[in-house]
């Protein structure tokens, strides 16, 4: 290999990047803009439930359950309804997700016999949210007939004692407001640099073979190797930049707390770099149209990033088989780190494992990438 | 480098398929160093497949290629170094400057810099280019991207140079400029492919391979295969060259009519006894035709009257 050709290579690829402003735009805006829509747009965590209410009775207590609801900051009060078909409207549209009926005779059952009943209509489309705001309410209803019991052994004058044999002291490490932003971030910075690294490369090799260009430069005695490393020193430059602006944005814009070191992350996060620009440039090689190459190398890198890299939804949740295939997915390793790095602090002896994993995956996408051009025409 | 050092070239039995056609077949023959060799035929005769072999960009399906006494086959990138190759469309990087392409391909070919720096001097100098150094290559006409193809395929000084169809959409200025170029590189003892559509640069090879679908069907200087043109050239001045065509394909005799730039070429048997033939036939129709006679003929005549002859048998 003859450092002189990889800087050649690297030197005319530059060029070309500098002269083309407008991908250059692309390349470092795209990051900025992904940020921003997949920071906000994902959050996991459900607050701010629409609800409708429909009171019957309109007594002390009635009121007194609902205002409890509205107090929540799990429930929105959207509507007032009148009566049951209103009701329903609301739940058919969509309005509201839950609604809160309390019967005529709900303060009377509660006085006499000790116990009320209230009805709860729950949109079920989206079970995860049904199940999350059934649990809300009954946590809202248990504490206000606890309040219920509390007040009623006052009023005979009885003394308060609650009994609570076992007691659990829950506290929560790492993400201690259990904000779903903190671990969503790290996660999206990892899927903007797996979309952008691919993206970058997928067109170096596809535009020689498009403008002609290709065939003159295999006619020279460049070799496959620096031909590669040539093509990826200047991306590799631009995709650092593109992770300093996401990691920037994710620590000082989004407040994701940065708990580990910039050393770790740096490192990790070239590793990373590599894999996708590898990725791109395979693609780019085996595809040879740019179009052609950017769409496969997005759908390459995005769909297992989202789907498979435990960004978002949980790999110890999926079946055992799934499991498996997420080894395969090389952002299962950087969201890992990333998660790690940002809310534990960790570093690399922490981390030894998935730092392995990913330096092998980027010392054998190297390989392949290198060993998948060939300096012919046929 | 003298002539008797071997060939530069030698290209034996060379046959290249895509699918069932045969694109190049069983191609054979051999340049020497300062020899310019031309590869003559019709578009689809597979010039550039053949080219493309040279340059050891595609692998042929059989045959050999040794060039300057290495096997392209089995060390294509062996040769490379000493083979400079010119694709038929422009394959220079139009978003880089005159210079920074020429120092491209001076890197990739370790080329020390005072070496190619003087070469590149020269070679502009004698293309006319020496001021448009720091300009863009997609900016240059189509006459100056080839010369700088040139420039750029010449800084390594490579002992075989390979040019598809250098001179299509260039200007005859630059044309000549650039067969100038060629002219001295021969001197130097360069052995030269080029592949070409144009007949009037044919003629100025020192050999000819006529190729038709992939078949090579004649090898020889131009001199030599004018020599083998059946019968004579007729050349007929006239405002009606269509008619003189018409008039001269009914007679007895003629082999073949060419619609040339000065008029019209017929091809015949026999000049003295179809001269006086073809001018009763065309006064007998009303043709006007200001004169008639008996020239040499020119490698497109050669090339239409062996083309018919080859299909005819």
């Amino acid at each position: 290999m003859k450092l002189r050709r990889v800087k050649a290579i690297a030197v005319k690829e530059s060029l070309q990047i500098v002269r083309d402003p407008r991908s250059l735009m692309i390349a470092l805006l795209i990051p900025l803009m992904q940020m921003f829509m997949l920071g906000y747009g994902i959050n996991l965590d459900i607050k701010h439930i629409p609800l409708c209410t429909y009171d019957r009775e309109m007594s002390q207590q009635s009121l007194g359950l609902l205002k409890r609801f509205e107090a929540s900051r799990y429930f929105t009060l959207r509507k007032t309804a009148q009566d049951y078909a209103e009701l329903t409207r609301d739940i058919d549209d969509s309005s509201c997700t839950i609604a809160i009926v309390i019967p005529a005779g709900f303060s009377q059952g509660l006085n006499d016999a000790g116990t009320g009943t209230v009805q709860a209509l729950i949109d079920g489309t989206d079970s995860n949210t049904a199940n999350i705001a059934a649990n809300y309410a009954r946590a809202v209803i248990s504490g206000f007939s606890g309040d219920l019991q509390l007040q009623a052994i006052q009023r005979r004058g009885g003394t308060v004692q609650t009994l609570t044999p076992v007691d659990v002291q829950a506290r929560v490490w790492f993400n201690e407001n259990l904000e779903s932003r903190n671990y969503i971030i790290p996660g999206i910075v990892a899927l903007v640099m797996a979309i952008v690294g691919a993206q970058l490369t997928s067109l170096t090799i596809a535009r020689e073979w498009e403008r002609g260009t290709m065939e003159l430069l295999v006619s020279t005695p460049v070799k496959p190797l620096e031909l590669m490393l040539g093509k990826l020193l200047p991306y590799f430059a631009i995709g650092m930049l593109d992770a300093a602006i996401c990691l920037a944005l994710a620590v000082f814009w989004f407040d994701v707390p940065f708990r580990g070191t910039l050393a770790t992350l740096l490192f990790t996060t070239s590793l990373f770099l590599i894999v996708v620009l590898c990725i791109g440039y395979y693609v780019s090689v085996s595809i040879r149209s740019q179009v052609g190459a950017s769409q496969v190398a997005l759908l390459l890198t995005m769909l297992p990033t989202i789907l498979l890299s435990g960004f978002a939804f949980p790999i110890d949740q999926m079946p055992v088989f799934v499991q498996g295939i997420t080894y395969l997915v090389s952002g299962r390793y950087y969201v890992t780190i990333l998660k790690s790095v940002f809310l534990k602090g960790a570093g690399a002896v922490e981390l030894a494992v998935p730092i392995l994993c990913l330096a092998l995956y980027a010392v054998a996408l190297v390989v392949l990438a290198a060993r998948s051009f060939r300096k012919t025409l046929d | 480098m003298n002539g008797s050092a071997g060939a530069a070239v030698e290209v034996d039995g060379l046959t290249k398929r895509f699918g069932t056609i045969t694109a190049v077949d069983d191609l054979s023959f051999s340049v020497q160093p300062g020899e310019i060799f031309g590869l003559v035929g019709p578009d689809g005769a597979g010039k550039t497949t053949a080219m493309r072999m040279f340059a050891s960009v595609m692998r042929p399906d059989a045959g050999s290629i040794v060039i300057d006494g290495i096997d392209v086959l089995a060390h294509p990138e062996k040769t490379k170094r000493h083979v400079s190759y010119m694709p038929q469309r422009f394959g220079l990087y139009e978003d880089l400057t005159v210079e920074e392409n020429i120092r491209f391909y001076a890197d990739l070919f370790e080329v020390p810099r005072k070496l190619w720096e003087a070469r590149a001097q020269s070679m502009l100098v004698a293309s006319d280019m020496t001021q448009f150094r720091q300009r863009l290559a997609g900016q240059l006409s189509g006459g100056m991207k080839q010369k700088l193809g040139l420039t750029c395929s010449l800084v390594h000084t490579p002992r075989v140079l390979l040019l598809d169809e250098p001179t299509t959409g260039v200007d005859p200025l630059s044309r000549r400029e650039f067969w100038q170029i060629l002219y001295s590189l021969r001197a130097e003892g360069v052995a030269m492919l080029i592949s070409t559509a144009y007949l009037d640069e044919a003629e100025r090879c020192d050999r000819l391979a006529l190729l038709n679908r992939g078949t090579m069907m004649y090898c020889d200087t131009p001199a030599g295969l004018k020599s083998r043109m059946p019968g004579a050239m007729l050349e007929v001045a006239s405002p009606e060259p269509r008619k003189v065509r018409e008039v001269a394909l009914a007679l007895e005799g003629v082999q073949g009519v060419l619609l040339v730039g000065s008029g019209v070429h017929v091809n015949v048997d026999d000049g003295g006894r179809r001269s006086p033939q073809l001018a009763q036939a065309l006064a007998g129709a009303g043709v006007q035709a200001t004169h008639i006679e008996e020239v040499a003929p020119t490698i497109e005549d050669l090339f239409v009257a062996l083309l018919e002859q080859n299909s005819e048998a």
